[in-house]
């Protein structure tokens, strides 16, 4: 009974703030809001964001963003998979997946801009002997104005999340044996795996990369360290105009907030378009026959790629660590002049809060989300009602619209609704806020498994006599504990880095590290926001050496749980 | 285990959409298997997951299945009394070799451990109660399946291929040592399999299915 | 069981009190009384350590002294705390709100005062507001033009302050002509934060004050008059300042703590700041090389005092009201002027405050980053806020690419 409540549960919890949460900002967008004496309807704050300089120029930094952002980070984990499959480098990969993606995307574009700038390692270690730098050069790399290292900063965080989404729905293809079939009939391996493999494994992680376009269309903190300025991306605008002193210009925020709603779902059915016309290139290219053509440098790219990316990840995430205890460090330095543990010792003692609050918001906010995600899977498996697979429009699809409705667009409005019911900002509603992002996220990456799981194991269970109960705790439950402890930190990840729903329904009073750290950068002291930074690293970091360590530790006697089940 | 039980299958039709997949009525009495044999696709596994209760909701059945006259046709799989022995020994890999032979047992049964020891005696595997079940060769694997569902105390018995993973020599082992025990226990059997020696060795009556 | 009882007893009264007025501030032990065992969230921009731990520090001080605990609730822009005062409005939040003091000056006063999201009068009745003087020192009462009515309490006083690497120059430009020819034999090596950022819309006030004639007319709203002839020679002297920014005038830093970390690395070699103290501070913190230098353009900089405020629906703003009259105290003003502490000016009139309070300011040590005490007497008023608004929109207009 309670179990079959469980999607109605995740349904309305999800969808109901995010639907009054946009008519909050719907209301405002048309000229009503009567705490600003705006109580006729009308167009006005459209013509006023119409007239902003420079919006169109936005929008198209926006939209072009999240396109190409997705389109390289598939590209780049297919052709790895496709080129790395079995050998050291998938090895290696497959244990970074997991750090990479706890390193949050704040601190990456940190990394990366340290990396990249004028002043940034690479010039630093390069000069001045290369170049005869003696002073950092005027050249305009990092926010240029076409939104390039904006791009590549999002491309460094989404191909990790690709990657894990692409290695959790692989196995049920079984790729080897199709690309050994393939390889018998005369086809090179990686052509093999790209012809049979990866149309089969793209509908299994559509809705995927249909949540990395919507994030990086409206990404905020990312596009603020590293995207154009002169106009800004249309979310930082928006964040911008929400935050300006002049009250006024809520109602041109909200207009825009309607905006980026809209050129999300644009950039959606852009990329459903190029998906039907590059489904059919690609069945040509399939059927052409090619079995050798461009083996070579699809392999080297398919290497080189992810290793590029995830070198600069962490090479960035060293320079803030080399940062967070450096002392006076000029250009062309490639070493600070000294060391000191200043920074460190000055953050340490504001850390406990923040660091417990986090958790605790983090541990609590997971925790519900796996129950329901668990009820709601068990209640598919007993009524032996699953979706068709990748499909997108079940009920419990619903469940993914707060990763594909921009956060910008309905948490102001959020607010005022909560605000009306009555709950006062405390941890309940910011772990509230939390579960909207955590939930879709564990779903996410546990349903593949859940749903793959062999269902003879509970037949099995059932037929000697254990209750659906027992067969669920005492067989499935253990035996999904490695897939189960993954979700668990992906979503301790998701609550970890949530800055707007955190700041908003706690009213600032809830601190996290995140919402330290973003308060910190506002002051532009890089030792502190290295410190920060890594310390907001870290804690994911925890969670998912607990994924990985538990089950080896609690099955160390067990042969047959060591792989996947 | 002096219990004497009847499995009957009444009137079984089962559908999917139009068509009819199969058609059904036997007994199977105390001891005595029923094989039904047939190629793939002839309805043979959605036969066994009608008995044992998984029906997939797509198809329909009509007919009732009665266990020593109790009609068990609406029961849900686990108050059925209906065990099951599948082509893989499939032991719970997370549990030890005694985890799996305990995780039957009725909750009543008395000195549990000494019955697990027992039974471990009784197939040649004494000792053997704290081993990680992955350790243990393929035949030793099907034994302590088999014992597990012995153990459980099941008024019948279902076998999907259960000997098709065997190789050549343990087959014949393994097909004695399952149908003797199941007779000693006095259990009917419904034999699903697509090996004419299974059907041979098991000595009921057999159900030749169509495509 | 006793100290359950005990801590139960607080409590019990707590609910058992009915829901009372506001506190009038005229009655001053009243409000004290009030306060006790009060929690006060301030919400505060956090981008300084040196900010956290003198708020922190006042924290302290309020638990021992007044049994006030002081929360600071940390922003990254102080905007956010108007954000959340208006949803409450919106949501008819009227009386338990989620903050009881902002760190506020200009425009977001402005705009709170304009949508009536403040409690007061309040600020001129704390006892220690006396200290002052406003009738000395109007910049106490006045916040951008506008006078505070009480609404808002002095805490601090910020001023534009250059500063560079005495190691790289040796004389640095004294005023804006100056700027732009020393801008033009050192390109790449200045530039100004990207507007609206605070900083970088000072540094055109700033401009537009030095090279207008009509200085009077941007202590008036700007609707009464002709924008475009006023700052016709502002857009002139920018067009021709910007090829010679950095990175040619096509980007801008995005604050003034950006364009420290650009000193930082060495890519300006001029940069500016609204608080006096941040290059010696950043010198401490080995951001910057021990040899920078402060100074003020000839004719002063722009300055303005920065307050609090208590928003119209604090429950807690008994508590509010304490903390903003310590904030004004001697102690709590020497304690924060204090450079190892953080290094913000005093508001008060430390000339006539009497010795023993006066002994707090002395400064100990001299810091060759630090400006000279008498270098920021030149202070030049902030214009009427509206002229911020109006230069940010028609620089935007002219610069955004479309």
């Amino acid at each position: 009974m309670i179990l079959r409540l469980a999607p109605v549960l995740i349904v309305t919890l999800l969808v109901g703030p995010i639907l009054a949460g946009l008519a909050m900002a719907v209301l405002p967008a048309f000229g009503y809001l009567p705490a600003l004496g705006g109580d006729t309807l009308g167009l006005a704050p459209w013509r006023q964001l119409v007239a902003q300089p420079g919006l169109w120029r936005s929008v198209a930094v926006s939209f072009t963003s999240g396109l190409v952002t997705t389109a390289v980070s598939l590209v780049v984990v297919l052709l790895f998979l496709a080129s790395a499959t079995g050998s050291r480098l998938d090895h290696w990969i497959r244990r970074l997946v997991s750090p990479l993606l706890s390193i949050p995307h704040a601190a990456a574009a940190f990394g990366l801009a340290f990396l990249i700038a004028p002043s940034g390692l690479v010039a630093r270690l390069v000069s001045p002997g290369l170049t005869g730098w003696e002073r950092p050069p005027d050249l305009l790399i990092v926010q240029d104005p076409w939104g390039l290292s904006l791009m590549a900063g999002l491309i460094i965080k989404e191909i990790p999340f690709l990657l894990l989404m692409s290695l959790a729905a692989l196995p049920q293809l079984d790729p080897e044996r199709r690309v050994a079939i393939a390889r018998s009939l005369g086809y090179r391996p990686t052509i093999a795996w790209l012809k049979v493999v990866a149309p089969a494994l793209y509908p299994l992680i559509r809705l995927p990369v249909y949540a990395v376009i919507a994030y990086a269309t409206s990404v905020v903190d990312v596009a603020l360290i590293l995207g154009p300025t002169l106009p800004p991306t249309l979310s930082v605008s928006i964040l911008t105009w929400f935050n300006d002193p002049d009250l006024s210009r809520r109602f041109m925020a909200s207009a825009g907030a309607v905006l980026q709603l809209g050129v999300t779902a644009a950039a959606l059915a852009t990329w459903w378009c190029l998906e039907c016309l590059a489904t059919r290139l690609i069945r040509h290219w399939i059927d052409r026959g090619g079995r050798r053509h461009g083996e070579k440098p699809l392999h080297l790219a398919g290497k080189g790629l992810i290793l590029l990316a995830s070198l600069i990840a962490f090479i960035g995430i060293a320079g803030l660590a080399l940062y967070s205890v450096a002392g006076f460090w000029r250009f062309p330095d490639a070493l600070p002049q000294s060391v000191t543990t200043t920074h460190w010792v000055r953050a340490l003692p504001s850390l406990a809060g923040p660091a417990s609050s986090t958790a605790i918001i983090a541990i609590a906010s997971t925790l519900i989300a796996v129950v329901l995600a668990l009820a709601a899977l068990e209640n598919e498996q007993r009524t032996g009602r699953q979706p068709a697979q990748g499909r997108l429009l079940s009920a419990l699809g619903l469940l993914y619209l707060p990763l594909i409705v921009p956060q910008i667009a309905f948490l102001f409005g959020l607010v005022v609704v909560m605000e009306s019911l009555g709950t006062r900002p405390q941890h309940g509603l910011v772990i509230f806020g939390h579960l909207l992002f955590v939930l879709p996220y564990v779903f996410l990456s546990l349903s593949e498994a859940y749903r793959r799981f062999d269902p003879r194991w509970t037949r099995l269970a059932l037929t000697l006599g254990a209750s659906r109960n027992a067969a669920f705790w005492r067989v499935r439950l253990p035996l999904l504990l490695a897939p189960m402890l993954t979700a668990c930190a992906v979503g301790l990840a998701v609550s970890i880095g949530q800055y707007l729903p955190t700041q908003l329904l706690g009213a600032g009073r809830v601190p996290t590290v995140t919402t330290e750290a973003v308060a910190l950068a506002s002051g532009g002291n890089r030792r502190a926001i290295g410190v920060w930074a890594l310390v907001q690293a870290s804690l994911p970091l925890v969670g998912f050496t607990i994924a990985i360590g538990l089950p080896r530790l609690l099955w160390s006697n067990r042969r047959g749980m060591r792989g996947t089940p | 285990m002096n219990d004497r039980h009847h499995l009957a299958l009444e009137q079984i039709r089962i559908t999917l959409g139009e068509v009819t997949l199969l058609e059904l009525d036997a007994a199977v009495g105390p001891g005595e298997v029923l094989t039904v044999m047939g190629p793939s696709g002839s309805g043979k596994s959605t036969l066994l997951a009608f008995v044992a209760g998984f029906l997939a909701p797509a198809f329909q059945a009509t007919g009732r299945i009665r266990l020593d006259g109790r009609d068990i046709t609406r029961l849900p799989a686990e108050r059925r009394g209906i065990g099951l022995l599948f082509q893989d020994p499939l032991l719970f890999p997370h549990l030890s070799v005694a985890g799996n032979l305990r995780f039957g047992m009725p909750r009543s049964t008395p000195d549990r451990s000494d019955r697990v020891e027992d039974a471990l005696g009784e197939i040649g595997l004494a000792g053997f109660g704290d081993r990680d079940p992955a350790t243990l060769s393929g035949g030793q694997q099907a034994r302590v399946a088999l014992m597990r569902l012995l153990l459980s105390a099941p008024c019948a018995v279902l076998l999907d291929e259960p000997f098709a993973k065997l190789d050549t020599h343990l087959r014949h082992e393994m097909r004695q040592l399952v149908f003797s025990r199941l007779h000693e226990a006095g259990l009917p059997s419904l034999l699903v399999t697509h090996d004419r020696e299974d059907a041979e060795d098991a000595g009921g009556s057999l159900i030749q299915l169509s495509a | 069981m006793p100290s359950r009882t005990l801590a139960a007893a607080p409590l019990a009264l707590l609910l058992s009190m009915p829901l009372h007025a506001a506190p009038d501030p005229a009655d001053w032990d009243a409000v004290r009384n009030e306060a006790r065992g009060q929690t006060v969230y301030w919400n505060a921009w956090a981008g300084d350590t040196r900010t956290n731990r003198y708020l922190e520090w006042v924290n302290q001080r309020m638990q021992d002294e007044y049994d006030v605990t002081v929360v600071h609730v940390k922003l990254d822009d102080t905007s956010a705390a108007v954000s959340r005062v208006l949803a409450e409005k919106s949501a008819g939040n009227r009386e338990d709100g989620s903050i009881d003091l902002i760190w506020i000056n200009g425009e977001n006063f402005a705009a709170m005062r304009a949508a009536d999201l403040l409690f007061g009068p309040f600020a001129e009745r704390l006892p220690n507001f006396a200290l002052t003087y406003p009738e000395h020192n109007p910049e106490v009462v006045t916040d951008f033009t506008l006078p505070t009515e009480g609404f808002e309490a002095p805490w601090g006083k910020a001023q534009i302050t250059f500063y560079f690497d005495s190691a790289e120059i040796d004389s640095p430009p004294r005023d804006i002509e100056a700027l732009l020819a020393w801008a033009e034999a050192n390109p790449g090596r200045f530039t100004y934060p990207r507007i609206p950022d605070f900083t970088g819309s000072t540094f055109l006030k700033q401009a537009l004050l030095a090279l207008s004639d009509a200085d009077e007319a941007l202590y008036a709203p700007v609707e009464e008059s002709d924008f475009t002839a006023v700052t016709a020679p502002l857009w002139d002297y920018l067009d021709t300042l910007h090829p010679h920014l950095w990175r040619g005038g096509r980007q801008f830093p995005a604050s003034g703590p950006e364009l420290r970390n650009l000193m930082s690395d060495g890519e300006l070699a001029l940069a500016f700041t609204f608080i006096p103290s941040e290059p010696a501070a950043a010198v401490a913190d080995s951001e910057l090389p021990p040899t920078t230098r402060s100074y003020v353009l000839e004719g002063g900089t722009l300055g303005n005092v920065h307050f609090v405020a208590i928003p119209f629906n604090s429950p807690h703003k008994a508590g509010a009201m304490v903390v903003a009259d310590f904030l004004l105290s001697p102690e709590a003003q020497a304690r924060k002027q204090d450079l190892a502490m953080w290094g913000d000016r005093t508001v008060l009139d430390v000339a006539r405050l009497d010795e023993q309070a006066q002994a707090l300011f002395a400064l100990d040590e001299e810091n060759p980053a630090m400006l000279p005490p008498d270098a920021l007497a030149m202070t030049l008023p902030e214009p009427h806020p509206s002229w911020m608004t109006a230069l940010q929109e028609a620089w935007l207009e002219r610069y955004v690419r479309n």
